[in-house]
C-alpha cells in the first residue's frame, strides 16, 4: 500500500509566497569561481578564484606557480653563458629583449658594459625594439581575440611571421634565439638583412593602421574596455607596476630615457602614457609604442656603423675558432670560458631594462667564479599581477577577460 | 579523387558512391576532424597559435577547431612545461575527455622535461599520460607539429576500432 | 642628488643601525644591522627620502656563514631618480622579520615568495603562505642543501612527485660543482 503525504500548502497564493521567501534566502549567497589553470582567456597557466555576488567580483584571489620550473636554482649551477637559453623562455613573447637584459646584467658585474663595441649596440637596440613590436603584436591580437574580435589576432600574426623570419635569418630560430652573449652578440647580421628589414618596416605600418581601425573607434571594444580597470597613480607606483600599465596610468617614466643603456640616448623617439589608467588607455600605450619602436628602427638601420660585435679581450667571449685551432692562448681561454665560465668579480648588482611587459630586472650575487651565488630574476609579470586581487572585486565577471587582456603579462616570466 | 591505399574505394566504378568497411570510414571520418584541445602551457604554446594562424594553416588538416573544452576535443596537444602542480589539472582533463583519445607531447619540456631537470617539472607528461606521438624541439617548428598531426593521422587510419569493441563485449 | 647622498642621509637618520654605504658599479648599498627595525628604516627611505618604487625583494643564502639568510631591498625613486639596495641578515635559528607590506604594498607577493623559496616568515604579513609551490610542499627549494633535482614529497590529490630521472646514476650531475667538468652528466666512479 502506497503512504500518503499531505500536500503543505494547500492554495497556489500560499505556494508563491513560501517560493519567494526561499528565493530572498539564496540570493545572500556568493559562488565561489575556479577560473582556470587551463582556461582560453587567462594568458597562460594562471588560476584565479573568483568570489561573486552575481556578476559582480567581491573577492579575488590569483593563483599562480603552474608553471615555476625553478630557474633560479638552475642558475646557481650554470655558467652565465649556459643561463643565456633560460632567459630566452621567460619572457617568451620577447626573448631577444631577454637575452639583452641578461648580457647587460652580466656585462654590467664584469664592469665592462661600457666597452660594447657600437655595432654591437646598435644591433642590440635593433632587437628589443623587433622583440617590442612581436610581443605588443601578440598582446594586442590576444586581447582583441578575448574580447571577441577574431580577425584582429589572425592579422597580427602575419606580421609576426614576417619578424620571425628576420629573427630566424639573423639568429638561426623562431624564437628563443639565445643570440646574445656576455660582451656582444653571436653572429653578425647577414647580408641583406638590412633591406628586409626596412621592406618589412613599411609593411607592419599598414598592419598597425588596418588593426586601429578595426579597434580602436569600435564601439563594442571602446564600451569593454573604457573605464575598466582603472588603475590610479598611487597604486600602480605603490604596487610597483612598470612599463605600459604604469604609463597607461599616466607616469611618465621609461628606463629607456631615464637611465638609458646602450645606444638609446642617441635615438629619437618619445614615450605614449596615458590619462584615465583603463583597459583603453594601456591598449592605446600600447599601440603607440609599436610605432614608436618603427621609428627607432628605422634610425638605427640608418645610423649603424660597421665594426667588430663582440668584445675580443678572452675573458668573456669565446675566441674566434681559427684561432682557437691554431693558438695556444686562444685555445687555454677557450677551454677555461667553457669549463669554469667567465670569472665574475665578487659583488652584486641589479639592472633593469625595458622590456615590453615592464622592466625586467637580475639581481646577481657573485662570490667569484663562472656561477653566480644567486640569480634573483625581477620578473615584470609576476609584479604586475599583484594587483589583481586589489583591482578585480567590484568588476563584473566578464570584465576580468579584459583587465588580463589589458595588463599583458606572461607566465613563463611570472613563475619562471 | 584521391585515393590511399587501405581505404579502398575505386571511384571508376562506383563514381560517387563509396564503397567500403565501416571501420575504414570511421578512422577517415576520424582522421581529417581531429579536433584539438590545446594544452598550452609555455613557450610551445605560441607555436601552436602560430599553426592555428594563416601561415601554416592547421585548418588544412581539420584541426583549426581548438576546442577548450575536453568534452569536445579528439586529441590533447601538451604543448610546453608541465611542473608538478599543473599535472594534476592535465590529468584531471584528460580523464574528462571523451573515448576515442589521443595525445601528442610537443615540445622538449612535455616529452621528457626537457632542458628543466629541476625540482618542480615533470620529466616527461607521458609519466601521467599515454602519448601517441611526440614531437622534438624546443620549440618544434609548425611544420613540425604538423607532421606530428600527419603521423597521428596515420595511426588513426590504422585503428582496428571495430575490431576492438567486439574484443571488449 | 646621488644615491650615496642619500644613503648618507639614511645613515645620518639611523646612526649606528646602519653601515656605511658601500658602493660597487655605481650603485649604494646599505647595511642594516639588525632585522628588525627594517620596517622603520623602509617607512623613513619612503616618505622621507622619496623610495617610492620598491623595485625587488630578494633573498640570499649565505650557506655556510652565519648569519645564514641576507634579505636585499632594491628601492627606487620616482621624483630624484636614484637607486638604493638595503641588505639586512636574518639567522637560521630566528628566521623572521617584521613585513614591509605597510610600506609598499608591491611587497606582499614578494615576501609570499621569499616565505615559499627560502623559508623566512615575515611578521605581520595579511596572507603568508606559498605562491610557486603548492600549499603543503615541505621543502624550501631555493636553500643550498637542497638539491636541485629535487626530493621525493606528496602531491595531494596527484602522484607524488619524485627527483629528475638519473638522479644517484650512473651518470649523474654535481649540483654546485665548481666547474663544468664536475658538473656534466657523466659516469662517475662509486662514491664513497
Amino acid at each position: 500500500m502506497a503512504t500518503v503525504q499531505d500536500i503543505e500548502f494547500k492554495d497556489p497564493a500560499a505556494r508563491a509566497s513560501a517560493a519567494n521567501e526561499e528565493l530572498r534566502d539564496m540570493q545572500g549567497e556568493k559562488m565561489v569561481l575556479n577560473m582556470g589553470p587551463s582556461h582560453p582567456a587567462t594568458h597562460g597557466v594562471l588560476r584565479i578564484v573568483l568570489e561573486l555576488d552575481g556578476e559582480i567580483i567581491t573577492k579575488a584571489e590569483p593563483d599562480i606557480g603552474y608553471l615555476h620550473r625553478g630557474d633560479e636554482k638552475i642558475a646557481e649551477n650554470m655558467t652565465y653563458t649556459q643561463f643565456i637559453p633560460y632567459t630566452d623562455r621567460l619572457d617568451y613573447l620577447a626573448p631577444l629583449a631577454n637575452n639583452v637584459a641578461y648580457a647587460l646584467a652580466v656585462e654590467k658585474l664584469h664592469g665592462i658594459q661600457q666597452d660594447l663595441p657600437p655595432r654591437c649596440q646598435y644591433i642590440r637596440v635593433m632587437c628589443c625594439e623587433l622583440a617590442r613590436i612581436s610581443s605588443h603584436l601578440l598582446g594586442l591580437g590576444a586581447f582583441a581575440m578575448d574580447v571577441g574580435a577574431l580577425t584582429v589576432f589572425l592579422h597580427t600574426f602575419t606580421e609576426r611571421e614576417k619578424i620571425y623570419n628576420l629573427i630566424e635569418a639573423l639568429t638561426g630560430a623562431r624564437f628563443t634565439t639565445t643570440y646574445t652573449r656576455i660582451g656582444g652578440v653571436s653572429r653578425d647580421l647577414p647580408p641583406g638583412w638590412t633591406d628586409q628589414c626596412r621592406k618589412f618596416l613599411h609593411e607592419v605600418v599598414v598592419n598597425f593602421d588596418e588593426s586601429e581601425k578595426l579597434l580602436t573607434r569600435n564601439r563594442i571594444f571602446v564600451d569593454r574596455t573604457r573605464d575598466i580597470g582603472v588603475i590610479s597613480k598611487a597604486d600602480a607606483i605603490d604596487y610597483g607596476l612598470s612599463g605600459p600599465n604604469l604609463r597607461g596610468s599616466g607616469i611618465d617614466y621609461d628606463l629607456r630615457k631615464a637611465h638609458p643603456y646602450l645606444v638609446y640616448d642617441q635615438l629619437k623617439f618619445d614615450i605614449p602614457t596615458g590619462s584615465v589608467g583603463d583597459c583603453y588607455d594601456r591598449y592605446l600605450v600600447r599601440m603607440e609604442e609599436m610605432r614608436q619602436s618603427v621609428r627607432i628602427l628605422h634610425q638605427c638601420l640608418d645610423q649603424l656603423p660597421d665594426g667588430p660585435v663582440s668584445i675580443s679581450n678572452g675573458k668573456t667571449v669565446l675566441p674566434p675558432k681559427e684561432k682557437v685551432l691554431t693558438k695556444m692562448e686562444e685555445l687555454i681561454h677557450q677551454f677555461i670560458l667553457v669549463t669554469q665560465g667567465e670569472n665574475a668579480p665578487p659583488g652584486e648588482i641589479y639592472f633593469g631594462a625595458e622590456n615590453p611587459k615592464g622592466e625586467l630586472g637580475f639581481y646577481i650575487n657573485s662570490r667569484g667564479g663562472g656561477t653566480p651565488h644567486r640569480l634573483k630574476i625581477r620578473a615584470p609579470s609576476f609584479v604586475n599581477l599583484g594587483i589583481l586581487s586589489h583591482m578585480l572585486p567590484g568588476c563584473m565577471m566578464s570584465d576580468t577577460v579584459s583587465i588580463l587582456g589589458s595588463l599583458d603579462f606572461v607566465m613563463g616570466e611570472c613563475d619562471r | 579523387m584521391p585515393t590511399s591505399a587501405e581505404i579502398a574505394y575505386d571511384s571508376k566504378i562506383e563514381g560517387d558512391v563509396v564503397v567500403t568497411r565501416v571501420d575504414a570510414a570511421l578512422n577517415w571520418f576520424r582522421k581529417n576532424s581531429l579536433w584539438p584541445m590545446p594544452m598550452g602551457l609555455a613557450c610551445c604554446a605560441i607555436e601552436l597559435m602560430a599553426t592555428g594562424a594563416s601561415r601554416f594553416d592547421i585548418s588544412r588538416f581539420g584541426a583549426e577547431v581548438m576546442r577548450f573544452s575536453p568534452r569536445q576535443s579528439d586529441v590533447m596537444i601538451v604543448a610546453g612545461t608541465v611542473t608538478y602542480k599543473m599535472a594534476l589539472a592535465v590529468k584531471r582533463i584528460y580523464d574528462q575527455m571523451a573515448e576515442p583519445k589521443w595525445v601528442i607531447a610537443m615540445g622538449a619540456c612535455a616529452s621528457t622535461g626537457g632542458m628543466y631537470r629541476s625540482y618542480a617539472v615533470l620529466q616527461g607528461v607521458d609519466r601521467i599520460l599515454p602519448v601517441d606521438v611526440y614531437v622534438a624541439g624546443c620549440p618544434p617548428r609548425p611544420e613540425a607539429l604538423l607532421d606530428a598531426l600527419i603521423k597521428l593521422q596515420n595511426k588513426v587510419a590504422h585503428e582496428p576500432f571495430l575490431a576492438n569493441q567486439r574484443k571488449t563485449d | 642628488m646621488t644615491a650615496l647622498e642619500l644613503a648618507q642621509q639614511l645613515k645620518a637618520r639611523f646612526n649606528d643601525l646602519i653601515a656605511d654605504p658601500v658602493e660597487f658599479r655605481g650603485e649604494a648599498t646599505v647595511k642594516i644591522r639588525d632585522a628588525e627595525r627594517i620596517a622603520e628604516v623602509c617607512a623613513c627611505a619612503k616618505n622621507d627620502l622619496g623610495f617610492d618604487y620598491l623595485v625587488d625583494l630578494s633573498s640570499v643564502d649565505n650557506y655556510g656563514d652565519d648569519p645564514r639568510f641576507t634579505v636585499v631591498y632594491e628601492l627606487y625613486g620616482y621624483g630624484h631618480r636614484c637607486h638604493l639596495r638595503l641588505k639586512t641578515d636574518v639567522s637560521e635559528e630566528k628566521y623572521e622579520l617584521p613585513t614591509v607590506t605597510a610600506v609598499w604594498r608591491a611587497a606582499n607577493w614578494h615576501e609570499r615568495e621569499i616565505y615559499d623559496m627560502m623559508g623566512l616568515r615575515f611578521r605581520g604579513h595579511p596572507d603568508l603562505r606559498r605562491i610557486l609551490m603548492w600549499e603543503g610542499y615541505p621543502y624550501f627549494p631555493l636553500r643550498k642543501d637542497f638539491p636541485l633535482s629535487g626530493k621525493p614529497s606528496e602531491l595531494p590529490e596527484a602522484a607524488c612527485t619524485r627527483p629528475a630521472p638519473l638522479q644517484g646514476g650512473p651518470f649523474v650531475t654535481v649540483d654546485g660543482g665548481k666547474d663544468s667538468t664536475v658538473r656534466e652528466p657523466r659516469a662517475r666512479l662509486p662514491e664513497n
